[in-house]
């Protein structure tokens, strides 16, 4: 048997904070699609109330480490701890109930198109909840009001933009004050006010719901404006090469490809040898 | 008294102008939280009051629902013109209202539209009549490409024709077998248990050649491939649609018409006369079975009878009914594709549309053609 090495010999660049208290640890991943190998030996921590981000190309296994944080898809090989628990090792209702502390933005929004916003965002409270409807109407006007969208609560999803459904799919995300949200692409499409907007609004949540942000990207801006934590995801080698702050990584990190990646390619794009 | 566990709302006017609301114990996502807007509303007079002041000092924990009560109660404030202090409320709660409340567009809500059941009625009435200009309207379309085909001045891949047929034709073959099988089989039961009272058995040949040749056959056949191909097509174009693949074909000059939906129309017109000439083989066979099984008649008596009452008009006209049937289904599942919106419900909406307009268009054709037949003595 081959032991795989510690994943800290491969991090070039580890900046990841030590002083935090672990909200979501990742232990030796391997993610694959039958026997083509996406990532291996992830190992990495996320804090609690961290804005965390995870980076690389395309291709290189975000959205599907999402889907392993999220209990959509099973990984090859490790685990993905949720304060202290194993997300894969727990039994399916207990996974439904650890997942419940969780909310996420999908890329377009993901709203329900056959239900109106308000009735969107109600579902989980209706379902999980059991409180009054005066309380969730409450509630939905409240979450709606955070995101901005404050009197359309009778519109259909086709019936606003796409800067609209994905604050929408904010305020559903956020219904059941989660812990941990996660947000696949949240700039993705949208015009650079609107994006801006949705940052800003990411960092006034994170302020004030004390929850912990887990942000799938590879916009730049976004990366440098919200991040506080990350990890990159390099597709050459196959596991992570960096970790923490991403201003700081964009600074100091020496290693190229690191760097090409957070600079957009000003500064040498050449892989090492 | 409440024990220390729930949480706790205490109303009390510390001055005459000023309401005192007092907040502990944890205030979360619970039914049984106390409503703050109604106790202060109901529990103290509200006359000569200028000032709410809001102590949560002894809130252990809070969630949005926390949030959501006190924003009710702001806003009733701003209602009845009262100041409002939120000072002892927890950092992030205050920032939270704030956030909720600042910035915000004033926007209308904007009320359902309700109709009354006539406006329905005329609605429904509108859209059938436009169903019908629609389908007018893109046989044009067709046509108009067909002759740019046939001009060798279509842009149109053979490959394409190729797999239609293959898909929407032999692959048909199991399920109109099947189904044409059985309807034979039952047309020949209804007219084995008339037919026996009068001892004139023989004439469920008769009975089953022209039934089938002439109705079911074509009839059955073309259902089968309104559920199944008009659904198909409406479903692949509905899909393009929405991943803007047919703006694309559109901006790079390739119209539409020519490259998806004649290769489609071809295929079927030429494809379902056949299928349904399967079908009435099989659905006579079907009623052969039974008038040997049941009636006791010979293949050969069966086969006979069967030639004298079915003439080659009939063969002729069903084939061609079916024809125009299948010219039916497949552009009503193009249409429906073709017309379809960006939305994701899009493709469901259309592939059900074209199902239900293709089934309503074969059997008012169908009854258009017996009426036609009848008068012309076919």
């Amino acid at each position: 048997m081959q032991s795989p090495a510690p994943a800290s010999d491969r991090t070039i660049c580890d900046f990841a904070p030590q002083d935090g208290e672990p909200h979501i640890e990742v232990r030796d991943l391997t993610m694959a699609f039958g026997d083509v190998v996406l990532m291996r030996d992830l190992n990495f921590t996320i804090n609690r109330g961290d804005i965390f981000i995870v980076m690389g190309g395309s291709g290189s296994g975000k959205s599907t480490l999402l889907n392993h944080f999220l209990g959509l898809i099973p990984p090859a090989r490790g685990q993905v701890v949720f304060d202290g628990q194993s997300l894969w090792d727990a039994s399916l209702e207990e996974r439904d109930r650890m997942l419940r502390r969780a909310g996420v933005l999908y890329q377009s929004g993901a709203l329900w198109s056959s239900m109106t916003l308000e009735e969107n965002v109600a579902l989980p409270l209706g379902e999980f909840t059991g409180l009054s409807e005066r309380q969730i109407r409450e509630l939905v006007a409240l979450k709606l009001a955070l995101v901005g969208l404050t009197g359309f609560e009778d519109y259909f999803p086709s019936q606003i933009s796409g800067g609209m459904r994905k604050r929408a799919g904010l305020a559903r995300a956020i219904a059941l004050d989660p812990e941990i949200l996660f947000f696949d692409e949240p700039s993705a499409g949208l015009d650079p006010i609107s994006a801006k907007r949705l940052d800003d609004l990411i960092l006034d949540l994170r302020a004030n719901l004390g929850a912990t942000f887990v942000v799938v990207t590879h916009e730049l801006d976004s990366i440098f404006a919200i991040g506080n934590n990350s990890v990159f995801l390099d597709i050459e080698s196959k596991t992570q090469i960096a970790l923490g702050d991403p201003k700081r990584l964009r600074d100091e990190c020496p290693d190229p490809r690191v760097r090409s990646f957070l600079t957009r390619g000003r500064e040498s794009a050449e892989a090492p040898s | 008294m409440a024990t220390t566990t729930d949480a706790q709302l205490e109303i009390s006017r510390p001055a005459p102008d000023t309401v005192l609301v007092r907040l502990a114990g944890p205030w979360v996502l619970r039914r049984d939280l106390p409503d703050i807007v109604e106790a202060v509303e109901h529990g103290v007079p509200l006359d000569r009051v200028r000032r709410i002041v809001v102590d949560a000092a002894r809130v252990e924990r809070w969630d949005s629902m926390l949030v959501a009560e006190v924003r009710r109660l702001r806003t009733m404030c701003v209602g009845h013109e009262l100041e409002v202090d939120l000072e002892s409320l927890p950092d992030g709660a205050r920032h939270l209202i704030d956030l909720s409340t600042a910035g915000v567009r004033q926007q209308q809500r904007r009320s359902r539209g309700r109709h009354g059941f006539l406006t329905a009625v005329g609605v429904e009435v509108l859209r059938a009549v436009r169903s019908v200009g629609d389908m007018v309207g893109f046989l044009g379309e067709t046509v108009e490409a067909l002759i740019a085909a046939l001009r060798g001045r279509a842009r149109f891949r053979w490959g394409d024709l190729l797999q239609v047929v293959q898909e929407h034709g032999p692959a048909a073959l199991p399920i109109v077998g099947l189904v044409n099988f059985l309807v034979g089989m039952i047309v020949a039961f209804i007219g084995a248990i008339q037919l026996e009272r009068f001892a004139a058995e023989i004439y469920v040949a008769n009975l089953v050649g022209i039934g089938v040749v002439r109705e079911m056959g074509p009839m059955m056949t073309a259902i089968i491939l309104s559920g199944r191909t008009s659904a198909a097509f409406a479903a692949q174009l509905g899909t393009m649609q929405v991943n803007e693949e047919i703006s694309a074909f559109r901006t790079m000059g390739i119209p539409p018409m020519q490259f998806l939906v004649l290769p489609r129309v071809i295929a079927l017109v030429a494809m379902v006369p056949l299928l349904t000439l399967y079908a009435n083989l099989i659905g006579i066979f079907g009623g052969a079975i039974v008038a040997l099984v049941k009636l006791h008649l010979s293949l050969t008596l069966f086969y006979e009878q069967l030639v004298g009452a079915v003439g080659i008009g009939d063969w002729i006209g069903g084939l061609v009914k079916a024809m125009v049937f299948g010219a039916i289904v497949v552009l009503s599942g193009c249409l429906r594709g073709m017309q379809a919106s960006r939305s994701a419900s899009a493709v469901g909406y259309a592939a059900t549309s074209a199902v239900v307009t293709s089934i309503v268009f074969v059997i008012v054709t169908d009854a258009i053609f017996t009426i036609i037949y009848i008068a012309l003595g076919v």
